[in-house]
């Protein structure tokens, strides 16, 4: 189970404002996603190696070679917010 | 430090920017000084559903750097994802590494005044760096803030060192010595104001003989040598006078403001340190085998330690000016072609080199070095002329400042203005006989005694030569002929 408090905590580091309701819904659905990890737990991996992917590959890796960028605009044309060459964001404090 | 009642303890963590042509994890370019968002795709930009794919020649000179610090290359590594929301960072998770890292335990000999001290290196990882924020206006009226993200995606190396370090002058010394060997492996240019070298240190102070360390502070946005110095010499002494009113340090992070000359606190975020690390679903991990590790190896260079070492024992060069030239992998290379051009005086050619052309450049800044108007061959020809009596040295800083701005050749610009020494006895002895003739008070204060008055003939022969006569023998000749006279 996941405590309320748990979901505030996670809204906050995730940026969402949630209201009481749906607080409540994403409780019971985490902890619902919760309890299914809890069944997958029941099973005997001992002696199976922990992985990160479901696919057998190593080392996909690339050459050091530049491609095309995007243009400036193109760069920018989903920006909220534009200032001459750069993007625009409210007032960041350094703190 | 200078109060005698705590020992000061300190850690940095240096994240360097990776020489590449392009990102980490995309193909746009790493140039710096490019407009504002004019290097970026969609991968560098965050966009959702893109694919990062990882820059082989990045885990080549992380590697190759792991090796330089005697690290542990583990044989298999992880990607990983750091969650954390501001601006600067599109996607909001950075990839980077954290539970299992490129590298680990190393160290690096620092030289410090107490001689060779070993310092620690915990470990070594690669990432990506995040765009730059600039303030719109005015730091304290500003609005908003301003985003480029020509920087986000940048291979970067983070290597955190032990908290080995005992002064600031050793962390100074710590970031020098470990400049010099990213710049010599060619991994990193080093260039800290361009910001490819960036430092945050970790201090603590303890009362002198425990053993539990202090509270850490850390301090980040140390942009160079002297910043690095300096912040953490203010951060010593708010500390002890903290610890000395019998207060007690916060663990905090604070941020060095260089015009004020002061660290200040970060008002820090509740949350901050939450980054809820997982692997990287989008990318597969490495496995680096023994054999492509030990290709990495072979291709390292002389790192500056065995340079150093080498200057001393090839060249017969004082420890001190071997340092200096080692330090700087440009200026190193300068005074290797030019011995190799002239190898019968490695020492008259890095006296120029310490003097002359260190006056002209600084030691420093590796591209003005390398570009340096005189090529080292033409200094080691400046100097062949000098030893076998050519000209003298006085007519060789002529010569000098001459190739500074023509680039030619010594011997060309010699042969032209017609600056060989004068070192033929007759026509010498013709000038020291006009001297002598023109002199009778010196001749007579010569012969009264005072032998300083040869001094002063030798010293007219030399102006009437244009500087070009043979000082030694016209010293000879002028003891000479009055003696005879
Ligand atoms: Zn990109």
């Amino acid at each position: 189970m996941i405590s309320r408090q748990d979901v505030e905590h996670v809204a906050r580091l995730s940026r969402l404002a949630l209201n009481d309701a749906e607080l409540e819904r994403m409780r019971e659905q985490l902890s619902g996603i919760l309890a299914y990890i809890d069944k997958l737990r029941a099973l005997d991996t001992a002696g199976v190696e922990p992985t990160s992917h479901a696919v057998p590959l190593v080392n996909v890796m690339r050459d050091d070679a530049n491609r095309p960028c995007l243009s400036q605009d193109e760069a920018l044309a989903n920006a909220p917010d534009r200032s001459g060459e750069f993007f625009r964001v409210p007032r960041i404090i350094e703190d | 430090m200078a109060d005698g009642k705590y020992e000061t303890v300190i850690g940095l963590e240096v994240h360097a920017q990776l020489a590449t042509r392009s990102k980490m994890f995309c193909g746009c370019p790493t140039g710096f000084g490019a407009p504002p968002n004019s290097q970026t795709c969609p991968i560098c930009q965050g966009m959702p559903g893109v694919l990062p794919v990882v820059n082989r020649t990045a885990v080549e000179y992380a590697v190759r750097t792991a090796l330089a610090f005697g690290l542990r290359v583990n044989p298999a590594c992880r990607f990983a994802r750091k969650h954390y929301y501001y601006p600067d960072m599109p996607k909001n998770y950075q990839i980077s590494q954290y539970e299992e890292p490129l590298a680990e335990e190393g160290a690096l000999d620092v030289e410090g005044p107490d001689g060779l001290r070993r310092i620690g290196i915990q470990r070594l990882h690669l990432e990506e760096d995040v765009g730059k924020l600039v303030h719109e206006g005015d730091f304290g009226t500003a609005q908003s803030s301003l985003v480029d993200y020509n920087r986000s995606g940048m291979p970067l190396m983070e290597t955190v060192s032990r908290p080995d370090l005992r002064s600031p002058e050793d962390a100074a010394a710590y970031l020098r010595a470990f400049r010099a060997v990213l710049v010599a492996l060619g991994v990193c240019d080093g260039n800290m104001e361009e910001g490819s070298l960036r430092c945050d240190a970790n201090v603590s102070l303890r009362p002198r003989g425990a053993t539990e360390l202090g509270v850490k502070v850390e301090i980040k946005n140390l942009n160079s040598f002297r910043n690095v110095q300096r912040a953490l010499e203010f951060e010593v002494k708010r500390q002890s006078a903290a610890l000395d009113k019998g207060e007690r340090i916060v663990q905090e992070t604070r941020l060095y403001d260089a015009d004020r000359g002061a660290t200040r606190s970060m008002r820090s975020k509740e949350y901050a340190h939450d980054y809820r690390y997982f692997p990287e679903p989008d990318l597969v991990p490495l496995k680096l085998d023994r054999a492509w590790i030990e290709q990495q190896r072979a291709a390292i260079p002389e790192l500056p330690r065995a340079r150093r070492e080498r200057f001393v024992v090839q060249y017969g060069l004082p420890p001190s000016d071997a340092s200096l030239l080692a330090q700087s992998r440009a200026l190193a290379d300068y005074c290797d072609r030019a011995v190799r051009v002239y190898a019968q005086n490695p020492k008259g050619i890095v006296n120029w080199i310490t003097s002359e052309v260190l006056r002209e450049v600084d030691a420093a800044d590796e591209v003005a070095v390398t570009n340096f108007q005189i090529p080292p061959e033409n200094l080691a020809g400046l100097v062949k002329l000098i030893d076998d009596g050519t000209i003298s040295g006085k007519i060789a800083k002529d010569v000098f400042a001459r190739m500074l701005t023509s680039g030619e050749d010594a011997a060309t610009i010699v042969k032209r203005e017609g600056l060989t020494q004068m070192a033929d006895p007759g026509a010498l002895g013709s000038l020291v006989d006009q001297a002598i003739a023109g002199n009778p008070k010196a001749v007579a204060d010569f012969k009264a005694g005072k032998t300083a008055a040869a001094k002063a003939l030798v010293g007219q022969v030399m102006k009437a030569s244009g500087g070009k006569a043979n000082p030694a023998m016209v010293d000879r000749l002028v003891q000479e002929k009055l003696s005879r006279s």
